[in-house]
């Protein structure tokens, strides 16, 4: 018997704002954080939310994390006294890279003055696992606690840690998210070359016009909690990640499995730890790149997993409004997508105008969609999909 | 390398300390690190500093007696030139 994991405090930072809000009223709007063919976060000036101490020693994915973890757990009740055991209490945060811009600014510097130069912060800056240990320490949170590293479905592992850490008793309670701040040259020049970017630097996810990702920068964390915990304690409850399923294509080294076999076993193993068949699915906020192949053996995938369902179901893809933040994608998903099942929609997939005939689903196009229960909690599926055919899906349901 | 004086020293290692968040008010020569919340991280950094800016190079065990501002000043300022 595993326990109900409750989502008590969400946080996010993206190019739709700081704050998890912003996020969703802004997506739900039909608004685009992307400019000039990137997603940045504009509005993020770290010297307004960290102190100078803090902000210095840490990667701008880590400041990113320290604020999303923040908002999360503030809203949870971690401002003062910690409300759950510090030491039941973890944090698992997913990346891609890590510290790419400390890791290309210390090139330089290396290169220009000398390895004696090169900074003492440089290695627990760029460590891919900074974001989760110096959010452990700035909130005492004591439990498991470690980064995941799995391209772009890394946030989604985390999330996934997190709630198997909660559903077997590991931990009462969790922070668990996803960051990337990998707008920087070298990663830029990386992406472009393999032609994964967007030539047009429109994200324009299973459109027929598709032409690659735009690049963006986010981080996003939800804290998880025992359902008990947070009841005990009077917390609000403010969804529940229901299940989770993880799978590998073992097929190519970029391009995702044709059939979409790897991500509809990862949707199935999500349902069944959810309990849920296809008829109870309400809304898929997609993994949706913009890529060729992405959407198209992401669609695959979901006629595999839910059957005729699919054909009825509203399929979102929220990087449409700010690009593909990588290693931040699963958590910012999954955090909008807790957010819009509490408002009850299915935010659209902003720019979606031309049917491909590999993209046959209904991408919720135009404006948000109100859902319908029918009688019950809302549910969805937040797909995620990583570079080294990794796949991990979420099963989430309203409060 | 031009010679420093002690007084070119202390301002700058203390631009240094308010630069990795110390408080400028509270750097002066009695405050201990402790007090200035700066770890080995940070004098590492200084030592950077300090040598690349000095030629004076502030070893692991120098840094041990170093206790307060003052000290390293003056540990600097002694072999700075020299």
């Amino acid at each position: 018997m595993t326990r109900r994991v409750a989502i008590t405090g969400i946080g996010a930072v993206t190019p739709l704002g700081v704050g998890a809000d912003g996020l969703i009223e802004r997506w739900s709007a039909g608004e685009s954080g992307i400019e000039d063919g990137f997603g940045r976060c504009r509005e993020f000036d770290p010297e307004e939310h960290l102190s100078i101490k803090t902000a210095r020693r840490a990667d701008r994915f880590t400041q990113l994390s320290l604020v999303a973890c923040g908002e999360a757990l503030s809203q949870a009740g971690w401002d003062d006294e910690p409300p759950v055991d510090p030491g039941r209490t973890g944090c698992v945060m997913g990346t891609g890279i890590g510290g790419i811009g400390t890791i290309e600014d210390q090139l330089e510097v290396l290169r220009e003055r000398g390895a004696e130069a090169v900074s003492a912060l440089a290695v627990p800056m760029m460590m891919a696992n900074a974001a989760s240990g110096v959010v452990a320490m700035r909130h005492g949170l004591k439990g498991q606690c470690y980064g995941t590293v799995s391209a772009c479905a890394a946030g989604a592992h985390a999330l996934g840690a997190g709630v198997r850490m909660v559903q077997h008793g590991d931990a009462d309670a969790c922070v668990a998210g996803g960051a990337e701040a990998g707008l920087t040259p070298f990663a830029q020049a990386a992406f472009a070359n393999m032609g994964a970017t967007s030539p047009s630097g429109v994200s324009r996810p299973f459109d027929a016009r598709r032409d690659g990702f735009v690049m963006g920068e986010a981080a996003a964390a939800l804290v998880l909690e025992s359902e008990e915990s947070a009841r005990e304690r009077g917390a609000e409850v403010l969804g529940y990640v229901t299940g989770y399923g993880a799978t590998a294509d073992a097929h190519h080294l970029t391009a995702p499995e044709p059939s979409g076999d790897g991500a509809s076993r990862a949707i199935e193993l999500a349902l069944a730890d959810a309990e849920v068949g296809p008829d109870g699915v309400d809304w898929v906020n997609a993994h949706g790149t913009s890529t060729s192949l992405n959407d198209a053996s992401e669609t695959e995938a979901l006629k595999q997993a839910l059957g005729e369902r699919a054909r009825e179901i509203p399929v979102s893809s929220l990087k449409s409004a700010i690009g593909h933040t990588f290693g931040a994608a699963g958590a910012v998903e999954a955090a909008a997508t807790a957010l819009a099942l509490r408002r009850g929609v299915a935010p659209p997939t902003v720019g979606w105008e031309e049917r491909d005939e590999s993209c046959d689903l209904d991408y919720v196009p135009g404006e948000a969609r109100a859902l319908e229960g029918n009688g019950r909690p809302l549910c969805a599926i937040s797909n995620s999909f990583g570079f080294g055919g990794h796949n991990a899906v979420l099963c989430m349901e309203a409060a | 390398m031009a010679a420093a004086t002690k007084e070119q020293i202390e301002e700058r290692m203390t631009e240094a300390l308010v630069s990795f968040g110390a408080e400028r008010d509270d750097v002066k020569r009695d405050a201990d690190w402790e007090s200035l919340d700066v770890d080995s991280l940070d004098l590492v950094e200084l030592a950077q500093i300090v040598e690349e800016e000095y030629g004076v190079k502030m070893k692991e065990e120098d840094m041990k007696e170093m206790k307060t501002v003052g000290d390293a000043v003056d540990f600097v300022a002694e072999r700075a030139g020299s």
